[in-house]
């Protein structure tokens, strides 16, 4: 166990010296808080127009958090370039003839992208809230309502298991571009389509993110019969997460690098 | 100390190595030498332990590689040049290899003086070329001061400069005692580095020994003569002479003989003897890029074949062999201005010793000289031979070990 501190470092420095990194984390941020303003706007010009139903039950948390459907996929990026850039570049095999311990190498690389994730996650969400909510004026939230905090915080884990659910998914298929191909089109388009049409909302409830973004709702909608909470739609998400992490670390150990 | 025992390596029905043994010792340089995919890089990898093996084992110093402890201390491998992030400077990169290993950052800078990148350190290895992709690569490699040292194919790309430093880096390495393991699919490379090989050929091992011992296995010593060229008689005499004497005579394109299992002295004697003048009686011994290629000519995968250029014949006039192509290399023999009527093609296996050419057409003066006649400007000849292309063009012997011999 002599080696977790030094691929900790390792891996540490592999972040950070790529400009991926950067690029694909800041577009997360701004999007993440950017479409989120954009959106509250347009929420609290229309508001009057809504239905006292709709306007009892109005989530100003969640609606600060609509931009996460976006910036999400800048976090799965990520996810799949930390791990699948290994892969491209060749240097997986340079890095485990340097660390034979695959679980080591594997779970050590997670840990930091996902430590990093994290942080720049929760900064996320609460400038998406704190932003949002300024934006929303008279309608807005406090930080101090009855699950609130849950929320924001809660929206910061989101982000950090969409990115290790893709770091996962990317250690499977070891491949950017399949990676890619496989979680964008779920996560955009294939999610909210399962969600959305009636006889397949209970399959897709479910689902990771659609799961997992329970935990940002803090006022439930009308009619809503999901079967899970905000925690337990989180630990579905970890769910999957796990699975596809278990897949990841046995196709790491089994295959050729 | 290297050891592979009974390495064997399948990727479905494909097999890549198969039943491979041997020891790869400290204190020399060894090569490992075989065709473009015998096995070499699955070989290294599964010492690696990169792949596992599908039976047998590689051991590193007794233990396979993944029960080392810090192995990168212990082993230093250069596997592939380009198996660098693109985005990442070289100090980067290297740096992020010794943190994997504990190895100070100093030791970084170190090293990169040692390849000669400090002036590029900086630099994303995106725009490095190949050759500085081997440097870097070379330079992970010794990160850690290992003693064990593996090499894939580290000239490639080198200029003659970075060819020569590897080459003394690698003996610089085993002098120090360490083993080092290079392979490469470049004979006369491992000619000059090497003093042990071990040779593969579709996976198998075809040979195990010193360079000294592969190159007198593999091919045996021999001597040249040549008797006077315009005196046909003379040779054939001396060939009778020395075939009497026990020795194997065969004839060389270029007319002089190639003598086998006759020591020198003893040919010169018994030519003497038969009163035959010699103008030349040479010791010649094959060399190692010939040894190699007989042994692994039956073991190549990738041959290539005569490019008929079907169909794109029809160049236009004077494209081609100046001064026309069915005339070019044995000119002298003939009378000049006589293109395409008939004369033997001058490729076929002929002897223009034999004509009564003046000694100055020694060989290597093919183009004669247009003051000879030789019209530059001669019809083109494509247009009187139709085929004479097919036939002409030198044509890419898959073993050219039977041209030399």
């Amino acid at each position: 166990m002599a080696e977790v501190p030094r691929v900790l470092r390792s891996e540490w420095t592999k972040i950070k010296s790529v400009r991926s990194t950067m690029w694909t984390l800041g577009t997360a941020v701004l999007v993440t808080i950017a479409l989120g303003m954009l959106i509250c706007t347009l929420v609290r010009v229309d508001f009057g127009s809504k239905s006292i139903n709709q306007q009892i039950t109005f989530d100003p948390t969640n609606v600060s958090f609509t931009g996460m459907t976006l910036g999400q996929l800048a976090m799965i990026v990520f996810g799949v370039l930390v791990v699948a850039n290994e892969y491209s570049s060749g240097m997986i095999r340079t890095s485990l003839a340097a660390v034979p311990q695959r679980a080591t190498f594997l779970f050590c690389k997670l840990l930091v992208a996902t430590a990093l994730v994290l942080v720049v996650g929760l900064v996320t969400s609460f400038a998406a809230f704190f932003a949002g909510q300024a934006v929303l004026g008279e309608h807005r939230a406090y930080l101090s309502d009855p699950g609130v905090l849950r929320a924001v915080i809660g929206g910061g884990l989101y982000m950090t298991l969409i990115a290790l659910f893709s770091m996962a998914v990317a250690s499977m298929l070891r491949s950017a571009m399949l990676s890619l191909g496989v979680l964008m089109p779920f996560f955009f388009l294939i999610s909210s389509i399962l969600g959305n049409v009636s006889a397949t909302r209970k399959l897709g409830r479910y689902l990771p993110d659609q799961a997992g973004q329970k935990i940002m709702q803090v006022i439930a909608p009308v009619n809503d019969p999901v079967p899970y909470g905000p925690w337990g739609g989180l630990a579905i998400m970890m769910g999957w997460t796990a699975v596809a992490l278990a897949g990841g670390f046995l196709v790491l150990k089994k295959r050729d690098a | 100390m290297i050891e592979a025992v009974g390495l064997t390596k399948r990727y479905g029905a494909k097999t890549a190595v198969h039943n491979l043994s041997f020891q790869v010792r400290p204190g020399t340089v060894t090569g490992f030498l075989g065709p473009n995919g015998s096995g070499k890089s699955t070989t290294m990898r599964m010492i690696l332990g990169l792949d596992a093996p599908t039976s047998g084992r590689a051991t590193i110093g007794g233990r396979p590689f993944r029960q080392l402890p810090n192995a990168p201390r212990q082993v230093g491998a250069l596997l592939d040049a380009k198996a660098v992030h693109g985005g990442r400077s070289a100090r980067q990169h290297l740096l992020c290899l010794a943190q994997l290993s504990g190895i100070p950052a100093r030791r970084v800078d170190e090293v990169l003086g040692v390849v000669g990148l400090q002036d590029v350190a900086k630099r994303r290895s995106k725009g490095f070329s190949l050759g500085m992709g081997q440097r870097l690569g070379i330079a992970a490699a010794l990160l850690g001061d290992p003693q064990v040292l593996l090499f894939d194919e580290p000239v490639n790309g080198l200029d003659p400069e970075g060819i020569l430093w590897v080459r003394n880096l690698m003996k610089q390495l085993a002098a120090e005692g360490r083993t080092v393991f290079v392979s490469s699919h470049l004979m006369s490379e491992m000619a000059l580095t090497a003093e042990h090989l071990i040779v593969i050929g579709r996976g198998q091992l075809l040979a195990d020994m010193s360079v000294k011992d592969f190159i007198s296995a593999n091919s045996a010593d021999f001597a040249r003569v040549r008797t006077p060229d315009g005196e046909p008689e003379q040779r054939e005499k001396l060939t009778s002479t020395l075939g009497e004497a026990g020795g194997q005579v065969v004839a060389e394109k270029d007319g002089a003989l190639r003598v086998t299992g006759l020591p020198l002295p003893r040919i010169s004697d018994l030519a003497h003897e038969a009163d035959v003048r010699l103008w030349e009686l040479s010791p010649h011994q094959a060399s190692l890029e010939e040894a190699y290629m007989q042994l692994t000519q039956g073991a190549v995968d990738y041959r290539s074949t005569i490019d008929q250029r079907a169909g794109l014949q029809e160049a236009p006039a004077g494209y081609g062999m100046p001064g026309g192509a069915p005339q070019g290399y044995a000119g002298q023999g003939y009378p000049p201005g006589m293109p395409g009527q008939g004369q033997p093609n001058p490729y076929a296996p002929q002897d223009p010793y034999a004509q009564q050419a003046p000694p100055a057409a020694a060989p290597g003066q093919g183009y004669p000289p247009p003051a000879q006649g030789q019209p530059y400007g001669a019809p083109h000849p494509y247009g009187q031979q139709p085929q004479a292309p097919a036939q002409t063009a030198p044509a890419p012997q898959p073993a050219p070990i039977e041209d030399a011999r």
